[in-house]
């Protein structure tokens, strides 16, 4: 059977969340801008709250009693991480302020050791910019060559072409803007044929599915806490751990070194010798917090009521004519958002217009303006959905959109196409 | 809250560019983008004896944008060069909140206003105002 959440479940829930409990230009705000980032329940905002209360102190030195707690809760948040991703050991997880960050310490580091003149690292249309600029950076440094996996027309990825040159494949698990699940698993398998290696970008797949590091054989796995309910600046690199080993620290400071002699430094163990610098300790311990609740809700639970909530929404939205939704259709083979643009009106312009009626959304090319571009687009308006989401808030969306239509008017030259 | 931002003369400039397209001959083209959102306006203009005599603007963005462009170019046709990037100084400064909006000459520009009660909006507006600003400069 299915599992899903009621009615009650979801009033508990958002029960747990105090910023949605207020109103926004005097409407009932409808948070739908969780891509972007998540809220937090009090659960998260508490912890942090406690740890600067109660015990603040930096980790892995004090000998005291603070120190201790602090370090214990910092080692036990990795600990819960750890398990939540099935990675196999807590020290194959390196704590970072984010996605981007844990990308580019394996674009310094790895990639930057490893690649040469003529090596390809293989992205997608759909990665956002900090899947793709780390590695314009790599290429610029090595010589090496950035290919793309083209889009099928759904916004689904065509077969990879996936060659001897090929040395790393960097994915992102689902798109920000198309919603597409990308089937990394396959694609790891491909990439580990011909020796490549496989980033995986989880950014947008963490906070609403299970995932299984080992089972999908990635190589490295990335992913930021705020949106998964966590603190901003959490965020995780999972890597192999004979990866990890090999490759040279990113940033050098305290905590990374075993052993600093008036002329040069020893590296210390997994996962420290990546953690250079007094570490994100309240927002680790957060980000630790929110995993023990998402957990405690159950992903295949969340997943099915986001799967519920986006299918509706896919399904309300197209009823309007106007409107033009990308990526695939079926809500089965994406992510809990939905990006469109409508008639002829602006997304920012919807933007605004959803604001006044306390309505989040985001308007933009994401940050994926490779993507915009391939598409033919400049901007895209997007509503993200999580756990929170109501079908009632979907109604209120679709409810706007038709007041934006009446405002608006039609705008036959609304959408100028100039260049 | 809303109609102070879409006033009927700004949805109407949306809805009508006036001065769409291109100068010809282009004496001053200059492209600019705003990267946060994507938008892009280009501006062009033929000049002669020193005076703006046609100025166009093409290019796509968000009804601020398009409204702001459409009456800026409203607004600089006639002018000389130094007139122009005066004009188009007094403006910013307006939306920088540096001096309040008004003075002689507004017309339309009186319309843009409301913008400034949407903080982030203000960037919709002056795209097309920074991109002039730096075509004529690079002219001078």
């Amino acid at each position: 059977m299915i599992e899903r959440l009621d009615a009650v479940e979801l009033e508990e829930i958002r029960d747990d969340f105090p910023i949605l409990q207020q109103r926004v230009h005097g409407k009932p705000l409808i948070y739908f801008d969780n891509a972007a980032t998540s809220q937090k329940p009090r659960q998260v905002i508490e912890t942090l709250n406690d740890y600067y209360r109660r015990y603040n102190a930096n980790v892995h030195r004090g000998i005291h009693a603070l120190a201790e707690r602090a370090t214990r809760e910092y080692e036990l948040a990795r600990h819960t991480i750890a398990k939540f991703i099935n990675a196999p050991a807590p020290e194959t997880v390196v704590f970072t302020r984010g996605t981007t960050e844990a990308i580019n310490l394996v674009a310094y580091s790895w990639a930057r050791a490893n690649l040469k003149q003529g090596d390809e690292i293989l992205i997608t249309w759909m990665e956002h910019h900090s899947n793709i600029v780390p590695w314009y950076q790599v290429a610029a440094a090595t010589g090496a060559v950035i290919k793309r996996i083209d889009l099928n027309a759904d916004g689904t990825l065509a077969i990879p072409a996936i060659n001897p040159r090929t040395k790393l494949v960097a994915v992102t698990q689902c798109s920000n803007v198309l919603g597409t699940i990308n089937p990394v698993k396959e694609l790891a398998a491909a990439a580990h044929k011909v020796g490549a290696l496989i980033l995986v970008d989880g950014a947008q797949s963490v906070p609403h599915l299970a995932v299984d590091v080992q089972a999908l054989d990635a190589d490295f796995f990335v992913f930021s806490g705020h949106k998964m309910l966590g603190p901003t600046a959490s965020g995780v690199l999972y890597g192999k751990r004979a990866l990890l080993e090999g490759m040279p620290p990113f940033m050098g400071g305290g905590e990374m070194i075993r052993e600093v002699s008036a002329t040069g430094f020893t590296t210390n163990d997994l996962p420290y010798k990546f953690e250079a610098g007094t570490p994100n300790i309240a927002e680790s311990i957060g980000l630790g917090i929110a995993v023990d609740y998402l957990q405690k809700v159950g992903l295949d639970k969340i997943r099915q009521h986001e799967k519920e909530i986006t299918a509706y929404a896919l399904e309300r939205l197209q009823e309007m004519i106007e409107i033009k939704i990308y990526g695939p259709l079926d809500a089965e083979k994406r992510g809990g958002l939905v990006a469109f643009t409508f008639s002829d009106i602006h997304p920012h312009d919807l933007a605004t217009f959803f604001d006044q009626e306390g309505i989040a959304i985001r308007a933009g090319h994401h940050c994926a303006m490779p993507l915009h571009k391939h598409l033919g687009i400049g901007a895209t308006a997007r509503a993200s959905f999580y756990l929170y989401n109501t079908r009632a808030e979907v109604d209120a969306l679709v409810a706007t959109l038709q007041k934006a239509k009446k405002f608006f008017g039609a705008c036959p030259t609304g959408r100028a196409l100039g260049f | 809250m809303l109609e102070e931002l879409y006033q009927e003369i700004i949805l109407d400039h949306y809805r009508r560019p006036r001065n769409r397209g291109k100068a010809v001959p282009a004496d001053l083209a200059y492209k600019d983008s705003n990267p946060l959102c994507g938008d892009e306006i280009e501006v062009t203009a033929t000049l002669v004896d020193g005076k703006i005599k046609d100025i166009k603007f093409d290019g796509h963005g968000c009804s601020i944008c398009l409204a702001s462009s459409s009456i800026m170019t409203g607004k600089l046709v006639g002018k000389t060069l130094a007139e122009a990037l005066n004009y188009i100084e007094n403006f910013q400064k307006m939306m920088r909140g540096d001096i309040p909006f008004g003075g002689k000459e507004m017309g339309d520009l009186k319309a843009l206003e409301g913008v400034l009660k949407f903080p982030v909006r203000v960037k919709c507006a002056t795209l097309a105002w920074h991109t002039a600003h730096r075509g004529i400069t690079a002219k001078l």
